[in-house]
């Protein structure tokens, strides 16, 4: 099914001077596509060409359509030799693709070349012509719509969420072909540049057809990936979400309204199913707590250990790495589908809810992954939250053979996610969501990671024809008036998967909470927080002897449970030392080199009101009768105890006074808390063994039985807090501040160590990681200080071992203002005053909800905004049917305003890797930005060193991202993220060499107060004007 | 243990004011940082060395990829691969070309050549200027004089155009590259007192009224070339000296005016010949391009000198300058008034201007 591209090179400028002896050039343009090659006409004797050549035109499949790239070369004319090329332009063509995205592809992009960077810029203009209806033919998915945002788009609402897609694509890396020996590296770069491009549109064309059989029409948190195997080849392959989307309409007013109505009327809801809940809890306290079983180990519902393929012999054998397979994974873990239909489930809400239970089970477990990339949700999407899964695997790299018939990394994939499968069962939960996969490789060596968090979902969003159950839903997943229920354990508690504390929900008392709760996704927004939550890292170093093949992959593979092992220690330790009890947004990378592992675990903690206040952290020695040593211990222990004071008041964490309330059954008293023993011989008959011998109740106890451990204790203290006025998480924005301004500052730090010491101790290293660590938050809190008061959300840190006694660590986030004055009063009537941002997403649910159960809308309407639902939804409904010519004509008259303000024709591009910029709201999503750069110098010394070279390739990728959203005629990047930084480097040569992988959704944003349509032209340049100031 | 790498890339670029001047001021990356300490920014954030020294870093090197940009700065605004907000902009530009008056004192005048910037070290150490810090403000007065040596048009305006700067910045520039043009004579001992502000007025009074763009605004290097004619024209002011009843008609005229008008009465009377022959002379000569240069020290010598020994306060000069010109209108034979009015306008700004200690 053909589809006719046009395109049109229009002018140039500040292009490099390509003729010595006149300082000008003779520049004229190739645009290929495909097979298909034209050219322009010489624009002799100048740097600022104006080419305005006819329009070209590509006759193409549009399956080529979403595979290539459109490719534009400016070359030097030479009549005597051959022509030199200036740079290139990749500009992929997939929003236009799409009826909903970008109409036009126009503007100025650098010209970009993979040795001298950015040379000029050229202005272009591209169109698409598709001649029949998209959704006709199945070889192409043209019009399904990409999202790298990990929640429901703002302005659509999710009618059906399907699940999880996966596809991967392997090729021959051509830097590694016999070829490459005698091409230019030029040549090679650009091959490689193009291959990628070539393979992402393959990949994202293919997951495309995959959503559209499954009845989607869109993927949403869209992860795409490069690994880049060396001499056995370049895989390429992405993770999502397929969801069948709606668009909401632009009228801003109705939709807030009903969002506040649907908002309101939870409470008045809960109380019905409150009462048929109650009378089934009673006489259940008793029985918990005395049954427990001695705990040991980490205590929190975090699975990774006991289930790695080469856990250590506690767990399973070691076996050679290219036979790992689930199915002894299998074995250890029993599936325990029927658990909701058995105990605990029936006596919390009745037989009705099992019903329902088993329902939603029946329709995830049709699918093969009930997996969702999705890391924040719709209100009521997710019931319950089990804990973090985790699966690691270990794999040896062998040449790619046949790249049509990629099984061998499929089948590595399929077997890892089956493992988080079995682990989320285990787990009592039907689904994983905020999932993510990642590998890291050294050599031929590589571990395949995937994690993601078992929970609970609402049944609604995963059947067709729900609209007859939708009001039966709402009644029984809404059986807590404070949102606690996503804290509520989805597991038997008489059955329990691992050893924990429960106790009664601190809020609505009548179901069963954990002591602490692990997961990877973003905060619920409606749940109940107490204080402020802060960025906390886990750091660790671990040596391992040089190795080859198997022998290697078995070392790395035993290293691993105990890494997990720690840095889960770690983690708890830190959170114990700041008074919370749960984590949100846990990413634990590992990475892999030659001789040694790194670890670094990154994570959101806060204190949720749901969960019991933490216990503090006891000191343990091991010889009592020693009496120095008595007393170090108990400096130490002041220690932690005024750090814990001091963290309680700096995170504002009161927790609120426990009053017997009538309602429910009465809280049983924090029992002994966990219980986790340091030592470093870790088996577990010591383990249990030790258990015994202590007897302090109500506290986390560390036990002090050698040095490493007191070191382990002095790091744990040295993590220092963020100066006065900052905060910062790794989650989309933080607990406990809600009113943001609309300064914003993205940015990207890399740091590379060198390690000159040869012989280092695990402990040694340990401490150089860390301290690496903390001076890079040092740094960019002292960078980011003229934002105070502000909070870099969206901490993420990515660690790797380029070479051997190299340390890297790149973070990209992004530092948001806010009002300090306000932070108390907007705590109260939060939901409606947390940006419009937030209202969108909690709008998408409720939404849902007005059209499809009329029950629903005899509930009173919002005192604040006073319009009766049954008005506000007709006239929603109407808006929607204008809403297309409307959008469009606005994104045209956005474009011709565009180049004239600020007297600069470069539009501000603001980049976040938040879905989100405070202060405005997105209009339009313009289409996905998925750009692969390669940059290599063969004069390191000249362009300033290694870091004068990545300080300039990083502000070329920044500039080529926002010239490509520019040209689709959007203001800004949203969900950005840097997923590859990888450098090469040989000073000894005077060369480098550097990879960047980036993505993001490509949109327009006005600001949040205009409304009107019409105004929000001009509304587009004061967001950018005023942005701008906002963020110097 | 060391940091081989440490980057730090902002979407829109962070810049530090005082370190953009640290830099500016060809301070090294370590002195910047031992400045820094020194003024307090260790208590910031709970910054260490280290903290400081990789920001300083990092700056810098933003700076040098910047500097390109700067050299045309209209290719700022358009270029893409810093996103820099406007105002920040013209921050940048106005502070790349701002230039320390200790150091345009030295080159004012001197013709901007490899030779002289070859002396840059020397009058780096006798100004306490960096070299560095020396070579960039050389290098902008370069520029600035090549690029504007080709356009047509007010040289004020066509300074402020191509390299975005504040109107007083274009002027002091149009001041450099006037003086460096006509090579005026500034580094002679006896016009050491003269600051650049004092020169730079000067500048504007000649660009303004004695230049070619005085009379016809389109002509190439209207504004920095000085009208000929009119220089022609000036040998026709001698007859107020060589003519004795001219000159003694014009005498009396000022003394009637002056008379017991200032203490300086009797010195003015006496000197009166003096003066106005010095005055002539220097018009007489012009044409001249060796008495071009000499022009003020030529001033000096001839007029500021003889009066500040005789005690003249800045008002006598003034006084006795206005009623000395205006007298000219009077005297019945002396038909030059409008090249008169054109030549002492100027001279009696310059010399109010030039009239201090």
């Amino acid at each position: 099914m053909p589809g006719k591209l046009k395109a049109k090179i229009v002018a140039g400028r500040h292009l490099p001077v390509m003729d010595r002896a006149s300082e000008l050039t003779d520049a004229f343009v190739e645009v290929k596509f495909g097979n298909i090659t034209f050219k322009t006409d010489v624009y002799p004797k100048s740097l600022n060409p104006q080419w305005n050549s006819e329009w070209f035109k590509f006759e193409v499949d549009d399956e080529d359509l979403q595979d290539e790239p459109l490719q534009i070369t400016v070359l030097d004319h030479d009549t005597y030799s051959a022509n030199d090329a200036i740079g290139k332009v990749y500009i992929d063509i997939d929003p236009l693709l799409c009826s909903e995205a970008a109409s036009v592809i126009s503007g100025w992009f650098p010209i970009y070349d993979t040795i001298h960077g950015i040379r000029g810029e050229i202005n272009v203009l591209i169109k698409v012509e598709l001649f029949n209806d998209l959704n006709r033919f199945r070889q192409s998915s043209c019009g399904v719509k990409f999202f790298c945002t990990t929640s429901i788009p703002r302005y659509y609402r999710a009618a059906m969420v399907h699940g999880f897609v996966e596809e991967l694509v392997v090729n021959e890396d051509p830097e590694y072909q016999w070829i490459d020996r005698i091409r230019t590296p030029r040549a090679s770069n650009e091959a490689r540049q193009r291959l990628i491009s070539l393979m992402s549109g393959e990949l994202q064309r293919k997951i495309g057809l995959k959503v559209l059989e499954m009845g989607g029409n869109a993927v949403v948190g869209y992860l795409q990936c490069f690994d880049l195997e060396g001499e056995s080849g370049l895989v390429v392959r992405a993770i999502g979400t397929a969801c069948t989307l709606d668009k909401i309409t632009s009228g801003g007013a109705p939709a807030t309204a009903i969002a506040n109505a649907t908002t309101h009327m939870h409470p008045s809801t809960a109380p019905a199913s409150n009462a048929c809940n109650s009378p089934s809890k009673d006489g259940k306290e008793p029985v918990f707590g005395e049954d427990l079983p001695s705990s040991s180990g980490p205590l929190t519902p975090f699975r990774a250990l006991p289930s790695n393929p080469f856990s250590p012999a506690p767990f399973s054998p070691p076996q050679a790495s290219r036979q790992s397979s689930s199915s002894d994974t299998d074995l250890s873990l029993t599936p325990k589908t029927g658990m909701g239909s058995g105990g605990s489930a029936g006596k919390e809400a009745g037989p009705l809810k099992t019903l329902l239970r088993q329902q939603t089970q029946t329709a995830l477990e049709q699918r093969e992954f009930p997996f969702f990339t999705l890391t924040s949700f719709p209100p009521a999407f997710l019931l319950h939250v089990g804990g973090v899964v985790s699966a690691r695997s270990v794999k040896l790299l062998d040449r790619i053979h046949n790249p049509d018939e990629p099984e061998t990394r499929d089948a590595w994939w399929e077997e890892i996610r089956q493992e988080i499968k079995s682990h989320a069962k285990a787990l009592g939960c039907h689904a994983v969501v905020g999932y993510s996969e990642s590998t890291s490789i050294c050599e031929e060596v590589c571990i395949l990671s995937a994690s993601g968090t078992a929970a609970i979902l609402n049944p609604r969003y995963m059947r067709e024809g729900c609209l007859d159950v939708a009001s039966m839903d709402h009644r029984f997943e809404e059986p807590s008036p404070s949102n606690c229920g996503f804290c509520h354990i989805p597991y038997d508690e008489f059955n329990m998967p691992f050893p924990a504390q429960l106790t009664y929900c601190y809020l609505c008392r009548r179901q069963k909470v954990p002591d602490v709760l692990f997961t990877t996704i973003d905060l619920p927004s409606d749940a109940a927080v107490t204080g402020k939550g802060c960025l906390i890292q886990a750091r660790l170093c671990r040596l391992k002897k040089r190795a080859q093949g198997e022998v290697n992959a078995t070392a790395i593979s035993n290293l691993l449970p105990f890494m997990e092992y720690e840095l889960h220690t770690q983690l708890m330790n830190k959170l114990k030392l700041r008074s919370m009890n749960a984590l949100f947004g846990l990413h634990i990378q590992i990475s892999v080199g030659e001789n040694m592992l790194l670890g670094l675990a990154s994570a959101t903690g806060v204190y949720l009101t749901a969960l019991p206040t933490p216990g503090g952290i006891q000191i343990a020695g091991k010889t009592p009768g020693d009496m120095s040593n008595e007393h170090h211990m108990l400096t130490i222990q002041k220690r932690i105890n005024d750090t814990i004071a001091k963290n309680k008041e700096l995170y504002q964490i009161t927790p609120p006074e426990l009053t017997e309330e009538v309602v429910g059954s009465p809280i049983p008293e924090p029992r002994p808390r966990n219980r986790l023993f340091r030592s470093h011989s870790e088996s577990s008959d010591e383990l249990s063994e030790l258990d015994l011998s202590h007897g302090k109740k109500d506290a986390f106890v560390l036990e002090i039985d050698d040095t490493d451990a007191v070191e382990d204790i002095h790091s744990l203290l040295t993590d220092a807090p963020p100066p006065t006025g900052f905060h910062s998480c790794n989650t989309e924005v933080m607990p406990g501040i809600y009113n943001w301004t609309s300064g914003i500052q993205m940015f990207t730090s890399v740091r590379v160590l060198r390690l000159s010491n040869a012989n280092l101790t695990n402990q040694g290293l340990n401490k150089i990681f860390t301290d690496l660590c903390e001076n890079l938050l040092k740094s960019l809190y002292f960078k980011l200080r003229s934002m105070i008061p502000c909070c870099i959300c969206h901490l993420n840190f990515t660690v790797a071992v380029p070479e051997e006694e190299l340390i890297q660590v790149a973070v990209t986030a992004v530092a948001m203002t806010f009002d300090k004055d306000q932070t108390q009063e907007k705590l109260a009537d939060r939901p409606i005053t947390k940006g419009c941002s937030e209202t969108e997403e909690q709008l998408q649910f409720p939404l849902e909800l007005c059209v499809d159960c009329p029950s629903a809308s005899t509930q009173p309407p919002s005192k604040t905004s006073g319009v009766p639902i049954s008005s506000a939804v007709s006239s929603r409904v109407s808006s929607l049917e204008r809403s297309s010519p409307l959008t469009e004509s606005r994104s045209r008259s956005l474009r011709s305003n565009r180049c004239s303000f600020g007297g600069s024709s470069v539009t501000v591009v603001k980049m976040t890797p938040l879905s989100f910029l405070p202060g405005t709201r997105v209009v339009k999503y313009l289409g996905i930005i998925n750009m692969f750069f390669i940059r290599e110098t063969t004069s390191l010394r000249e362009e300033g060193g290694v870091s004068g070279f990545l300080h300039s390739f990083v502000a070329e990728v920044f500039a080529m991202v926002r010239a490509h959203v520019a040209a689709l005629g959007g203001n800004a990047v949203v969900s950005y993220s840097m997923k590859e930084c990888v450098l090469m480097e040989n000073p000894n040569k005077n060369q480098a060499q550097c990879l960047i992988n980036v993505s993001g959704d490509a949109v327009i944003c006005v600001r949040e107060l205009d409304q009107e349509p019409a105004s929000s032209a001009t509304s587009l340049g004061q967001a950018c004007t005023s942005g701008m100031e906002g963020s110097t | 243990m060391a940091v081989e790498l440490d980057v730090f890339v902002g979407n829109t670029t962070i810049m530090d004011e005082e370190v953009y001047q640290l830099w500016l001021d060809g301070y090294t990356v370590n002195d910047a940082v031992k400045v820094r300490m020194e003024g307090g920014a260790l208590d910031e954030c709970e910054a260490n060395a280290d903290v400081l020294l990789s920001d300083t870093m990092d700056q810098y090197r933003t700076f040098q990829m910047c500097e390109r940009l700067l050299h045309s700065p209209s290719k700022l605004a358009n270029q893409l691969l810093f996103q820099i907000p406007p105002h920040r902009q013209a921050m940048l530009i106005e502070r790349y070309y701002d230039f320390d008056d200790a150091f345009v004192r030295e080159v004012l005048g001197k013709k901007l050549s490899k030779g002289t910037k070859k002396d840059l070290d020397d009058i780096s150490a006798k100004t306490g200027v960096t070299l560095k810090s020396c070579r960039r403000q050389f290098d902008n007065f370069k520029r600035v004089f090549k690029v504007v040596e080709e356009l047509k048009g007010p040289l004020v305006e066509n300074i402020r155009q191509h390299f975005l700067l504040s109107d007083k910045l274009g002027r002091d520039y149009a001041a450099i590259v006037f003086f460096a043009n006509n090579r005026f004579e500034t580094g002679k001992r006896k016009l050491q007192y003269l600051t650049f502000q004092d020169f730079a007025y000067c500048a504007g009074q000649l660009i303004d009224h004695w230049t070619v763009g005085a009379v016809d605004n389109m002509v190439e290097d209207m504004d920095v070339d000085l009208d000929k004619e009119f220089l022609q024209e000036l040998k026709e002011l001698k007859i107020l000296i060589s003519d004795k009843d001219l000159l003694d008609q014009h005498k009396s005229l000022v003394c009637t005016a002056l008379r017991g008008k200032t203490k300086a009465f009797p010195e003015m009377e006496a000197n009166f010949k003096n003066l106005s022959r010095g005055l002539v002379n220097i018009a007489a000569k012009l044409t001249n391009t060796k008495d071009v240069r000499d022009f003020f020290i030529d001033l000096v010598e001839k007029f500021i000198e003889p009066c500040r020994s005789d005690r003249w306060t800045a008002a006598d000069t003034r006084l006795y300058l206005t009623h000395y010109s205006n007298s000219a209108h009077i005297l019945d034979t002396f038909k030059h008034q409008v090249v008169w009015d054109r030549y002492m306008g100027v001279i009696k700004s310059c010399i109010f201007k030039m009239y201090h200690d």
